[in-house]
């Protein structure tokens, strides 16, 4: 070739140097960048690595335990593990979610709505898809680590209640907070996704029973997958609460009441603490802690029942003849029924019309108005009292406001007067009007909450009590006080009776359930128990629209018993609500069946004798729980469903002594206290 | 005739900084995939080094005068090959770059690098140093850019772009007088300005890769995560480094492909600004060296071929580097001698090899 030719040529020293001296420049600006980053930027970018590798990871609070007065446990918790989506990862999630539905057993258009209500959130913010995942979408989410790393799992503590709606709205239940609670102040500190108490004492007591999360520092890789831990701040788990219920209360009150529509209240007059409170129909707040599709939700909202309605604090309904107890200490301290004799010719007539007595009682006194309940006497005592002196006195008694019971959404019932209806309706009171309101019909209206106080307060010489549900002895003072704040009440008060009045009423009250010439309620006496109390059958729409309603609507009247013992000073006082009971006599032998078991129990215990060998009934209690892995596969399920849920019913022996010392000391967990306690159990999940 | 050629007259000192560079690497490459699924990588890559050195031994042996005669022949082969990609290639990540010979994958866009460099140092070197014509600057414009398009277009952004030095090397090296090289860097500039805005050549996700490193903050989900990466990787090493194999970027796989185009950031992380510094100061050595010998060289056209060893190794350095610290866009062009890849390591020996040729024969006439 002719590359001869060039044979001999050089190139250029100079071109040569310049291309030295390029390429040192060129390196200059390598090293300045270099020192740009690691020198001078070296605390920026050690805090960016820093970021990048470190995530929070939330630990979970166990939330505080309930325990009935005894110290028997009522809500446990139990372990399950929740699913989350983590957006951080530089990962196209939406591509993802088609496998993640179907690995998850969701709803793929229900979580793209999930994901799409959380759009707006930080992306560190973890999304709660699913809770209580089964062992085999945890194995899934296992098995799906790299394609699926948005995937993370927590451990939690979820709520394990007492079956078949057993004290279902004291207890209440809890649930995801919602964004209208967030954006309400008093919800400053929780996260979506947090889990508040959504009623009764969960949500009263939230901020004890929740507890306080602890975080982890968890070291991830790019892809989010965990590779080592830093530091953990442990949860402080929430405080175990001991309930003012009793435990065997409680059940009589449930198995009283049993499918019939209605409420039990149960509680202690000397110091307020409700023993029971039973509201039918019920609902099993399990199915809200574990996972309730918006078709059940909706079901519970619109069932003509209202199963959500704790009618114990919640139902504003016509007291009936029990209003004739504050009718009759109107009339006395007012000193107008002492000396009144009204004669009974089946009723009588007011501002010309007829007011129907249910019988023909002759010549009624005040002794015998009351437990004859003679609708004659009490229309003629209230004509003569007028409205606003009764409403003077139901007001004292605290009718027409809430007791300040420690349970959200406590109703106020309704005292009717001459300014209550100007200012609702702008019009004049009739004096016709306060005749019905004499045997507690009419505007009047009344709690089985406010009924059980009144009655209490009326027995125990004019002291009334707040009722409770928690004994605020192990309440931190200054959560106590601002309790007290945000349940405003006729809370603890004392109203001067007359004793010669006192003496009266509850004489008369005794009569009412004692069999003789004057008794109404003979069906609750209960032999060598001084039970004193008062039934109201009340209508519960006029006889004209009982007439325009027709069949299909059940016209009977509400059944009311309200009782004490002793009748003076009393220790128990029983509410019973039975809705379409019919007669006031029927709630009665409900309340007689309470107040039975009730009683027995002080005789134990005050005698400390121990129940005979054959006696004691087990108490089945239904719940849901987990358990560790036991081996065995009964009913033909899996190992893996076996390992996580078990549901069935215990069997508790309530009066054996030794159940709450186990409780107490045990781990918490059922399959220990199962372990522990005199208890059996049987399996009935599906 | 000629004098007998012996190894004495290797390049033992470039050779020796060659190893110490390639040492650096298949520590850093075990560091840098100690917990990903390419661990071990670095015994893959002592073997590619071990057959880069016998392919250099043997390039080295023949004369570079005969390479010459032959690369009118090579030329036409690779560019035929070149052809070939575009009809039968194979693909893969979304590119056709290879042929498929039974069970070997050939990439000839590597080997297009080497014989531009031996094909420009012959059409420069028979030019004879004289002042170029427009004609002769067209003609070298052609058979480097015909090839350049072809690379371009499968696509292959980063190897297309290593030619260019080539070339611009042989123009300045060649003769090239300074209005041509102005009316030429005038013609380049609006040359890439239309090529940039008429949106045809350039694929969308090569425009992004080629604008997020001026602000990687824009989008840190999408192409500008890794320069973002890259740079806190880099940044947190501080001057000491974090260690060897504790770098958090490099460990927890932030730091994409931390043993091939990344390397320099994962070395910086690790071993910091004395590291850095250290491998950028052997660099520096090495491509001295080089233009000793290119200076040292017995004739013209063996000098133009150690200059174009210089000119790529020296773009893919400052691109290479330039694009971790954050001054230079993501091409995907790798660090020379540090990178992890065979075809990376064949054709920097085989240049390398080359130029140890030229020195060789640098007392031969």
């Amino acid at each position: 070739m002719n590359s001869s030719s060039t044979r001999g040529e050089k190139l250029s020293a100079i071109k040569l140097t310049v291309v030295q001296y390029g390429i040192l420049a060129m390196m200059l600006i390598l090293v300045g960048g270099l020192w740009r980053l690691q020198v001078l930027n070296v605390q920026n970018f050690r805090l960016l690595a820093e970021q990048n590798r470190i995530r929070k990871v939330p630990i979970l609070a166990a939330r505080g335990k309930l325990f009935d007065r005894d110290g028997r446990l009522l809500v446990d918790n139990y372990p399950s593990v929740s699913c989350f989506l983590v957006r951080e990862q530089n990962h196209n999630v939406d591509a993802d979610l088609p496998l993640i539905a179907e690995g998850l057993h969701l709803d793929l258009d229900q979580l793209r709505a999930t994901l799409s209500h959380y759009r707006r959130t930080p992306g560190y913010q973890p999304i709660p898809i699913k809770q209580d995942i089964t062992a085999d979408e945890q194995a899934f989410i296992a098995a799906h680590r790299n394609e699926l790393p948005e995937l993370e799992t927590i451990d939690v503590e979820r709520r394990l209640y007492p079956a078949d709606g057993f004290a279902a709205h004291l207890i209440g239940y809890v649930g995801e907070v919602s964004e209208d609670d967030l954006n309400n102040p008093r919800f400053a500190a929780y996260q979506p996704g947090d889990v508040v108490g959504k009623a009764g004492v969960e949500e009263t007591y939230d901020e004890l029973l929740r507890g306080q999360d602890g975080s982890r520092d968890v070291i991830v890789d790019s892809r989010g997958r965990e590779v080592g831990y830093l530091r953990t701040q442990h949860a402080v788990p929430g405080k175990d609460l001991r309930l003012t219920v009793d435990l065997d209360i409680q059940r009589a009150a449930e198995v009283a009441l049993g499918d019939r529509s209605g409420a039990v209240v149960v509680m202690d007059p000397r110091n307020g603490d409700i023993l029971a409170m039973v509201s039918h129909p019920t609902y099993d707040p399990n199915q809200f802690a574990v996972r309730i599709s918006r078709k059940e939700w909706t079901q519970l909202v619109t069932d003509p029942n209202h199963p959500l309605l704790n009618r114990a604090i919640q139902a504003q309904l016509a007291p009936g003849s029990t209003f004739k107890i504050l009718m009759s200490v109107a009339g006395l301290q007012e000193g107008v029924a002492q000396d009144m004799h009204v004669m009974c010719n089946g009723g009588a007539t007011f501002y010309g019309h007829f007011y129907h007595c249910d019988q023909h009682h002759g010549m009624v006194d005040i002794d015998h108005a009351i437990p004859w309940s003679c609708d004659t006497f009490f229309y003629t005592l209230a004509n003569k009292l007028g409205i606003d002196t009764i409403a003077k006195y139901a007001r004292s008694v605290g009718l027409g406001q809430p007791t300040g019971i420690d349970l959200p959404n406590e109703a106020s019932g309704l005292v009717p007067s001459t300014e209550w209806k100007l200012h609702t309706f702008h019009e004049k009171w009739f004096a016709g009007e306060t005749i019905s309101v004499g045997i507690g019909q009419g505007a009047v209206t009344a709690t089985p909450i406010q009924l059980a106080r009144m009655i209490s307060g009326i027995a125990s010489d004019g002291h009334f009590v707040r009722p409770r549900v928690v004994d605020p002895s192990q309440l931190p003072p200054k959560f106590y006080k601002a309790l007290l704040d945000s349940f405003p009440g006729s809370g603890n008060a004392t109203i001067p009776l007359n004793p010669a009045n006192w003496m009266t009423i509850t004489n008369a009250m005794a009569m009412a359930t004692t069999p003789g010439p004057f008794d109404t309620a003979a069906a609750s006496h209960l032999e060598g128990v001084d039970f004193a109390g008062k039934t109201g059958s009340a209508q519960v729409a006029s006889h004209t629209a009982i007439a325009r309603m027709g069949k299909g609507v059940d016209t009977r009247p509400n059944g009311w018993f309200v009782g004490v013992i002793p009748r003076r000073n009393p220790e128990f006082v029983v509410a019973v609500l039975w809705e379409h009971g019919d007669w006031g006599s029927n709630a009665a032998k409900l309340a007689a069946q309470v107040a039975t078991v009730w009683v027995n129990k002080q005789r134990i215990q005050e005698h400390d004798v121990l129940m005979p060998a054959a006696a004691p009934k087990p108490m089945e209690m239904g719940a849901v729980w987990s358990a560790a892995p036991p081996a065995r596969t009964e009913h033909g399920r899996s190992v893996e469903e076996s390992a996580t849920l078990h549901g069935g019913h215990f069997f508790i022996y309530p009066t054996v002594k030794a159940a709450p010392k186990a409780l107490a000391s045990g781990e918490g967990h059922l399959p220990v206290w199962l372990a522990t306690s005199m208890l059996r159990f049987k399996e009935d999940l599906p | 005739m000629r004098r007998f050629l012996s190894f004495r007259d290797f390049d033992w000192a470039l050779l020796g900084l060659i190893l110490v560079l390639c040492t650096i690497s298949v520590v850093e490459i075990y560091s840098a995939t100690l917990h990903t699924k390419y661990a071990g990588f670095q015994v893959k890559q002592l073997f590619w080094i071990a057959g880069g050195l016998a392919a250099m031994f043997i390039f080295a042996k023949i004369d570079y005068h005969r390479l010459l005669d032959w690369v009118p022949w090579a030329y036409g082969i690779f560019f035929l090959s070149l052809l070939a990609v575009k009809v039968v290639g194979h693909r893969a990540l979304g590119a056709k770059r290879w042929i498929k010979i039974g069970p070997l994958l050939f990439q000839p866009s590597e080997w297009v690098k080497l014989v531009l460099i031996l094909a420009v140092a012959r059409y420069f070197a028979n030019l004879g140093g004289r002042s170029l014509t427009w004609t002769d600057i067209f003609k070298s414009f052609a058979f480097v850019g015909l090839p350049m398009l072809l690379v371009l277009s499968q696509p292959d952004l980063g190897t297309a772009l290593t030619y260019a030095p080539i070339l611009v090397a042989g123009l300045f090296l060649g003769g090239i007088n300074l209005r041509q090289a102005a009316i030429l860097t005038v013609c380049g500039l609006s040359l890439v300005v239309g090529v940039w805005s008429s949106g045809k050549i350039l694929k969308p996700y090569q425009k992004a890769r080629l604008t997020s490193f001026i602000n990687p903050d824009n989008d840190p989900r999408g192409s500008g995560y890794q320069i973002r990466q890259s740079l806190i990787a880099v940044g947190s090493g501080g001057v000491w480094g974090k260690g060897m194999a504790k770098g958090t970027q490099t460990q927890g796989d932030f730091l994409p492909i931390p043993h091939a185009d990344f390397i320099f950031a994962a070395l910086s992380e690790e071993h910091g600004f004395v590291g850095a510094f250290f491998v950028l100061l052997l660099y520096f050595f090495i491509l001295m060296r080089l233009i000793q010998n290119a200076q040292t060289a017995a004739d013209l056209p063996g000098s133009l071929i150690i200059m174009g060893v210089v000119a790529v190794l020296t773009f893919q350095i400052a691109v290479n580097v330039g694009m971790v610290i954050g001054l230079m866009p993501v091409t995907g062009i790798p660090l020379p001698l540090m990178s992890y890849g065979g075809s990376s390591v064949l054709f920097t020996f085989l240049a390398l090899g080359v130029a140890m040729n030229v020195r060789m024969r640098r007392f031969v006439n």
